[in-house]
């Protein structure tokens, strides 16, 4: 199993009556509600937690890109992994991803992908995600029913920049290149790719002919992904694909853990309650922009995974989320077997533990990430003995790595040079 | 009018077809339009009326070669050619409307006359237009009518927009239509039209609703100065879709193009 504690960076500070005065966390979010001067501290606390969470035992620490939102204050993910690579040593850089239609040229995600990559000594777990429309069409004005034909030239491009040993010229149809030849190159050759994916048999057969990732990066829980993910490895049977192994997928999951199943209700309600009601509440005309999802995908069923229950997150108890799975929480042991239970039921062998909820303060994550990595992982470890050398999705390190700061002590900088002193 | 289909060069095309007159073209806008149009009703009184669908529209189908605005101009003169249409007066309904004076614009010899109906197109900085692809179906009649409550039958049918299944459809033939609409007008419907509309030579005729929420009459006037010699017609107690609200002023208008 891979376990990536995984943050997604939400504004903590949405006042009570958000829903009532606001018609959406995305998109069109009353700038007013961001204060520069607090986020110095959010921004640090949560790049603290990342990078605790990496002295854990964790095999990865994950960031995502989203822009305009209040719970995802993250528009480059690239610069929180930036500071994540100088100050972690060991643990996987799960970027999830860059939305690579979004960047003009897409060089540029080569580019700093690869600068992770050799500055973290060959930690990155790259992700490319299509965006969402919020982020794709809304926010940066990409034309819905252009986004996945830019989306594949964008992947070309990439993948081409980082393993075409000389420089070539691109004619694309939204990029027109004369000269690639990116520089640094990934140490990682190519680094792991994972996709996140929201239903489409389009996308389920791109990982399959990539050997890339799936992800399911749902809020709403295991047991309502289950369609979704059954449909993904149905699709890996019919293509015939060499293997099933639950490495080829993973599932985003938010887990709170306490000493015992009432505790973990009496220190985590309010903050699953904020992420459910006000982090979640987006405006159901930027959930799907037309032509940006195809008409198969919307055939299928598969409501848009940013499209809210019919009737709205804001009445569920933490009794209704716990039950229905959108969160798993309890003791450890009640969290391990629900945990089984997902990994098994989904067959996924990447988990993105979204153990950070909403409002919660550092300590009570500290907390509940704590009892996850100590009581909890470790039972689900080898859920999957058949693929335990399965390391296709997963980053490969460099062996011998350079500790930041580790320039020689200035008193010896004289007679390392030769100088007199 | 008549559904029938003719082959172009990228997709075969739907239109629809009827009345007895000089030939008129007419460009549907982002909204798509039906066999039983009350304006196309209106105008096969006194013309030949074809009106093509833009691909994805209704029973149409789609064509991912049209991407920019100046595939969908070409598109929309290879529809006019294939018809065996020569000069037909021309005209269009907001998208449909920006779409005609492309193709005036582009093609100045070829048009004489032009009729456009509150066209998108434009955008003014001081009027900035209410985007309609962030916008929920309960929401767009109050942008789209003049008479909000009527337009809303009008829209609908008598449907309840929160029945699953009507919404079902709903997202899909949206997706099939809007999508293609993006294509045109998303996120700003503005592709650079204003510095073509001093080649149109055509006699041209603005139709705008006094009452136009989505596309304000400020862009009436805007469209007036650019192009020489245009006429304005401004239609009372008239919204965006005043092709639903007052087909009868919209065709009467349009026959001062002769």
């Amino acid at each position: 199993m891979k376990f990536t504690w995984f943050n997604l960076m939400p504004w903590p500070y949405l006042p009570d009556d958000f829903r009532e005065k606001h018609r959406s966390v995305w998109v069109d979010i009353d700038s007013r509600l961001f204060d520069p001067a607090k986020s110095h501290e959010v921004y640090n606390s949560y790049m603290d937690m990342l990078e605790y969470a990496g002295t854990l035992g964790f095999d990865g620490i994950g960031v995502n890109e989203h822009h305009q939102n209040g719970y995802g204050i993250m528009p480059s993910p690239n610069i929180i992994a930036a500071g994540l690579a100088r100050r972690t040593t060991d643990v996987g850089l799960v970027v999830l991803g860059n939305s690579i239609a979004l960047y003009n040229p897409p060089v540029r995600v080569a580019e700093e992908f690869a600068m992770l990559d050799c500055i973290s000594g060959g930690r990155l777990v790259a992700g490319f995600p299509v965006g969402t429309s919020m982020d794709t069409n809304y926010c940066y004005g990409q034309i819905p029913a252009l986004t996945r034909e830019k989306y594949q030239e964008a992947h070309d491009l990439i993948r081409r920049a980082w393993s075409d040993p000389d420089p070539f010229a691109f004619n694309g149809r939204y990029n027109k290149l004369r000269h690639v030849n990116i520089w640094p190159r990934p140490i990682q050759d190519p680094p792991p790719i994972h996709i996140p994916g929201g239903g489409s048999v389009e996308t389920y057969d791109f990982c399959i002919d990539n050997t890339y990732s799936y992800s399911y990066l749902s809020f709403s829980g295991y047991i309502r992904a289950k369609a979704l993910l059954q449909g993904y490895w149905d699709r890996v049977a019919e293509r015939n694909a060499p293997d099933e192994s639950p490495y080829r997928a993973g599932f985003a999951q938010t887990i709170c853990v306490a000493d015992t199943d009432e505790e973990a209700e009496r220190l985590y309600s309010e903050h699953v309650s904020y992420f459910y009601n006000r982090c979640l509440h987006v405006y159901g005309g930027f959930a799907d922009a037309p032509g940006y999802r195809t008409i198969k995908t919307i055939q299928t069923g598969a409501l848009s995974q940013y499209a809210p229950p019919i009737d709205g997150y804001g009445h569920l108890t933490w009794k209704d989320l716990t039950e229905q799975g959108h969160v798993i929480a309890g003791s450890p042991e009640t969290v391990r077997q629900r945990m089984e239970e997902l990994i098994k039921g989904l067959n996924v062998g990447n988990i993105f533990c979204l153990l950070h909820v909403g409002n919660m303060p550092m300590d009570k994550c500290m907390h509940s990430t704590k009892l996850f990595a100590e009581k909890v992982m470790p039972h689900l470890r080898d859920i999957f003995p058949d693929y335990k050398d399965d390391n296709r999705f997963w980053c490969k390190p460099l062996a011998k790595r350079v500790t930041p700061g580790s320039l020689p002590a200035e008193k010896e900088v004289a007679a390392m040079v030769g100088g007199k002193d | 009018m008549e559904t029938k289909t003719i082959k172009t060069h990228h997709v075969p095309v739907r239109y629809f077809e009827g009345g007895k007159g000089e030939p008129l073209v007419f460009l549907h806008g982002a909204g798509g339009v039906t066999a039983e149009d009350p304006l196309l009703t209106k105008l096969a009184e006194k013309y030949h009326v074809y009106a093509p669908l833009l691909p994805g529209y209704g029973d149409s189908e789609e064509c991912g070669e049209l991407r920019e605005m100046l595939d969908i101009t070409l598109h929309t003169w290879d529809v006019v050619a294939a018809l065996g249409l020569k000069d037909p007066i021309l005209a269009g309904h907001s998208m449909g409307g920006m779409i005609a004076a492309e193709m005036a614009a582009i093609a100045p010899n070829d048009v004489s006359r032009l009729g456009l109906i509150c066209p998108a197109g434009l955008w003014l900085d001081a009027h900035p237009i209410p985007d309609i692809f962030a916008m929920l179906p309960y929401e767009l009649p109050a942008v789209l009518f003049h008479d909000v409550e009527a337009g809303t039958a009008l829209m609908t049918a008598g449907v309840t927009l929160d029945d699953p299944e009507w919404l079902k459809g709903f997202l899909v033939q949206n997706a099939r239509q809007m999508g293609m609409a993006g294509k045109i007008l998303f996120p700003i419907p503005d592709r650079g039209l204003s510095q073509r509309l001093y080649r149109i030579k055509a006699k041209t005729l603005l139709i705008w609703g006094d009452n136009d929420r989505l596309i304000p009459p400020a862009y009436a006037h805007a469209w007036k100065k650019a192009i020489g010699g245009a006429e304005l017609v401004s239609i009372p107690e008239a919204g965006h879709l005043m092709t639903l609200e007052k087909p009868g002023h919209v065709a009467a208008a349009l026959a001062k193009l002769g």
